[in-house]
């Protein structure tokens, strides 16, 4: 009982980890997109549309192989969520249009896209076969040892997004690229006085969160959902629990590994335990509420580093006074 | 022995609009001096270095570095050129430590190594005699500290040559003498300095030469150690020029305003007003003149209300004296409790008396207007609103480098514009747009307000066009006290007149003018009296009609304790 809970839990959290990854990258860079329901479903939507062309071109669903299935799934997703990044990009950066709007047109144009392409282009018949070497881990023995099985009962999809929260905080913090790129959330007139280029780390920053972002979405169809597809709208409400998640992690993509699994429990809370319906939908605001006391805290703390970068939101456009 | 030429400019010209704001400039900078540029403010000082370091570019004429012609287009081609420069405003990420802000956007080919950025700081504070934590976060610096930073940052990038806009503008005398030590300490290693300043003190202090600018021309490159603050000045402010305003000679002032002891201490801890004490009159225009940022703008504010005050008072005498008693601003308590002290008068000169009268009674003659006062009332502006400061007539037409920042909402129309300082008047609950459009149709034929019509919004207008709405509204409501900060900024020579000539008509309608200005000639010929500030204390108040130029520079950068 407990194992499957805390096997659901890190499954879920970690559909919120991509989007919360992706995010992050581009908060740092200044950039607020709530564009991320959007992109997790166009993301999923292209790595749908990569799994089934895959698996159609096959003769038998028993021929799929788990390392080119995997790989075009990843590059169809990538190439589906960073086309949606771009246009935000693209608007938001180079146009200067007002973020928030963007961000909730993108979620918009995202969601009803990628429902429209699950339903007319992605044959599902053979994503049973796929989805199981999709959620392949290290051990599969449902009668496994309890603990092995939490740790390495996942798809590859699981390691990769701490993989990433572990590679992103390492740049963030540690290389030249993340003081740039930090440079430019904080403050884009002074990264720009010192010759940082901040469009390009602009875009980098949105383009890369995308790609990122996207993997949720994948992950969830295929892994945790085992293949079935209903609507875009619940990897639309993971969206935005993920945005939620960044500023509950404050920016911190260590953090939000733990963060979006404590997130991941309490949703499966909600499914597993017994309880009325209104009592569900209880524990499903909990993440909310846990959000807001963060926000509260950090507030009335006013530390400086637990802020959200000072520029978060704001066009930079160099002769602006 | 003489000194190698580092850099020459010749014949520089750069003009912004219609406004040139260097003309013809040629001068040199040596290696391993220390030059002061000094002049006025808006005299082309900091454009000229802009173009030095790259922020702009110049019009006509070349620049010559190391004795070759260099087009500097951008901060990277200086720092190439070895040349740093550290602005007024600094340019640091409040939550990166000193160093993280020192290494950032260098990119020397070696890996990214913190660790070593620190061993270089540390040398180089070593070796100049800074102090600073290469840890420490900037939010948690003092400016002084933060200035340090800049410094190093401009060090670490290898510049020989550097600029400094201002350096001593926000730090305390001690911080002053530690950076002036390590500006020394960077000559004697062969490094050139400029500091753009117009401390006259502070250039006598620190600089091997001066350059004296005025107006956009290049007046004279003198060595300190063969001039004195005299001719310095004279060369800053030049000679008196006569304009054609019209003023007429003060009559029937009385005391409007009196300001007692005002100190006020700025967020940075910085003293803004130093026990600032003056008296304006009504009927006379009341210059301020002083270098920006002398605290003009903290007594402005303080009279409007808008500025929180340590310690002084602000005296208003409301012009009441003869003028009849009306229930606008007194309850029918307080007119009771002041004609028992015997305040009022009827119009044939007769006290008045309450006694045995009803309150019906005493309501209908005070409607009527029967009832007047004895003497003008005196109150205190400190314990007001700024709302109720406003409506006693005391009106801020604050002119500040960003026009639609205050007083103005650029997405309206001219009309709502108006309306911003009436709004709270109507009695029904929808808005009264009659007498705003009125007022607008006024002031935009009265003033020559260039506009498509009375709907386009003030954003869209030019520079001067908003100023002349921004001016013609506060003026409109006949204000006892009009505050004036730069009103012609911005403006052209027939604009600035037009301005001129409603303060000039105010003062003849007997309201108290303040008139914060920089052109010396305009504060001359325009003004009663001149209050010049320097750092938030008034170093003296002169009579405009009989003082000179000279005069006035010397009170303006006069810093002796």
């Amino acid at each position: 009982m407990l194992t499957n809970f805390l096997i659901g839990a890190i499954a879920l959290g970690v559909v919120l980890l991509y989007g919360c990854l992706g995010e992050t990258l581009m908060e740092k860079a200044g950039q607020l997109n709530l564009g991320i329901p959007g992109i997790m479903c166009m993301g999923t939507a292209g790595g749908c549309f990569g799994a089934a062309l895959y698996m159609n071109g096959l003769a038998f669903a028993g021929d799929a192989v788990w390392f080119p299935l995997i790989l075009i799934s990843i590059c169809f997703s990538i190439l589906f969520s960073v086309f949606t990044g771009l246009i935000y990009a693209f608007l938001t950066v180079t146009l200067r249009c007002n973020q928030n709007i963007t961000g909730l047109a993108i979620t918009t144009f995202g969601t009803g896209l990628s429902q429209f392409i699950m339903e007319v282009y992605v044959p599902r018949d053979r994503f049973d076969a796929a989805s199981v070497l999709f959620s392949k881990g290290f051990v599969n023995d449902p009668g496994a040892n309890g603990v092995l099985r939490v740790l390495f009962s996942h798809g590859v999809f699981v390691y990769l997004a701490i993989a990433l929260a572990l590679v992103f905080s390492f740049v963030l913090k540690r290389t030249r690229l993340g003081l740039h790129l930090r440079a430019v959330g904080e403050s884009p007139a002074a990264a720009d006085a010192d010759g940082i280029n901040v469009t390009g780390y602009k875009y980098g920053a949105i383009l890369a969160g995308s790609a990122v972002a996207g993997f949720g979405g994948l992950f969830y169809t295929m892994d945790y959902l085992k293949g079935s597809w209903e609507n875009a709208s619940t990897i639309e409400s993971f969206g935005w629990l993920a945005i939620a998640l960044v500023i509950f992690t404050l920016w911190r993509p260590t953090v939000s590994i733990f963060g979006s699994i404590l997130f991941g429990a309490l949703l499966i809370a909600a499914f597993v335990l017994n309880g009325t319906s209104s009592q569900k939908e209880l524990l499903k605001l909990l993440p909310y509420v846990i959000t807001v006391l963060v926000l509260v805290i950090t507030s009335i703390r006013n530390k400086k580093e637990n802020q959200p970068p000072a520029s978060l939101g704001l066009s930079y456009f160099r002769e602006d006074r | 022995m003489a000194k190698e030429v580092l850099i020459e400019f010749q014949n520089i010209t750069k003009a912004f609009g219609s406004l040139v704001a260097n003309n013809g400039i040629s001068m040199d900078v040596l290696r391993g001096e220390i030059l002061s540029v000094l002049g006025e403010n808006g005299c082309g000082k900091t454009t000229l270095m802009n173009m030095l370091a790259g922020i702009y570019y110049p019009d006509s004429g070349r620049i010559l570095i190391r004795g070759k012609e260099t087009a500097i287009r951008s901060p990277k081609d200086a720092f190439d050129q070895k040349i740093g420069m550290i602005h007024q405003h600094f340019k640091l990420i409040p939550v990166f430590s000193a160093a993280e802000n020192v290494v950032l956007g260098v990119n020397n080919g070696s890996g990214y190594n913190l660790k070593n950025a620190k061993k270089t700081i540390g040398e180089m504070c070593d070796r100049y005699g800074f102090h600073i934590d290469p840890d420490k976060k900037i939010y948690e610096m003092s400016v002084s500290e933060k200035q340090t930073v800049e410094i190093i940052k401009v060090l670490y990038r290898g510049a020989d040559i550097l600029i400094l806009d201002e350096p001593t503008a926000v730090l305390t005398p001690q911080e002053i003498e530690k950076l002036f030590a390590v500006l020394r300490a960077m000559r004697d290693d062969g490094k050139s300095i400029i500091i753009i300043t117009h401390k006259l003190n502070e250039v006598m202090e620190i600089s091997d030469r001066v350059a004296v600018l005025r107006k956009g021309q290049h007046i004279a490159t003198v060595e300190t150690g063969k001039t004195n603050v005299q001719q310095l000045t004279e060369m800053m402010v030049g000679k008196k020029i006569t304009l054609n305003i019209d003023r007429e000679q003060v009559k029937d002032t009385a005391d409007r305003l009196q300001i007692v002891d005002l100190n006020c201490t700025n967020a940075e801890g910085v003293k803004v007003l130093d026990h600032v004490s003056f008296t304006a009159k009504s009927g006379e225009i009341l210059g301020i003149a002083g270098i920006a940022g002398s605290g003009q703008k903290e007594l402005l504010e303080a009279i409007a209300g808008l500025q929180k005050l340590d310690s002084g008072s602000i005296i208003f005498n409301r012009p009441k004296k003869n003028l009849p008693v009306s229930f606008f601003h007194k309850t029918m308590g307080q007119v009771i409790a002041l004609a028992a002290q015997g305040k009022f008068h009827y119009e044939d000169g007769t006290p008045v008396d309450f006694t045995g009268k009803s309150k019906k009674e005493i309501r209908a003659l005070v409607n009527d207007g029967k009832i007047l006062f004895n003497e003008d009332e005196v109150m205190s502006l400190r314990d007001k609103t700024p709302l109720q400061i406003r409506e006693l007539g005391v009106r801020l037409s604050f002119v500040p480098e960003d026009r639609l920042g205050m007083g103005l909402v650029g997405s309206m129309d001219i009309i709502d514009n108006m309306m911003l300082r009436s709004y709270r008047k109507g009695k029904s609950i929808l808005l009264n747009r009659k007498r705003p459009e009125t007022l607008a149709n006024e002031v935009v034929k009265g003033l020559e307000v260039v506009t498509p019509d009375l709907h386009t919004p003030v954003r869209k207008l030019s520079g001067g066009n908003v100023q002349k709405v921004l001016v013609g509204r506060e003026i409109s409501s006949a204000p006892k006290v009009l505050m004036a900060a730069y009103p012609v900024r911005g403006l052209d020579i027939n604009s600035s007149y037009l301005i001129y000539n409603l303060l000039s008509k105010q003062k003849k309608d007997g309201a108290a003018v303040i008139f914060v200005g920089e052109d010396l000639d305009v504060l001359l010929g325009l003004c009663d009296r001149i209050l010049v500030m320097n750092a938030g204390r008034v170093t003296g108040i002169v009579d405009a009609r009989s003082v000179t130029k000279e005069e006035i520079g010397f009170l303006m950068t006069k810093t002796d304790k």
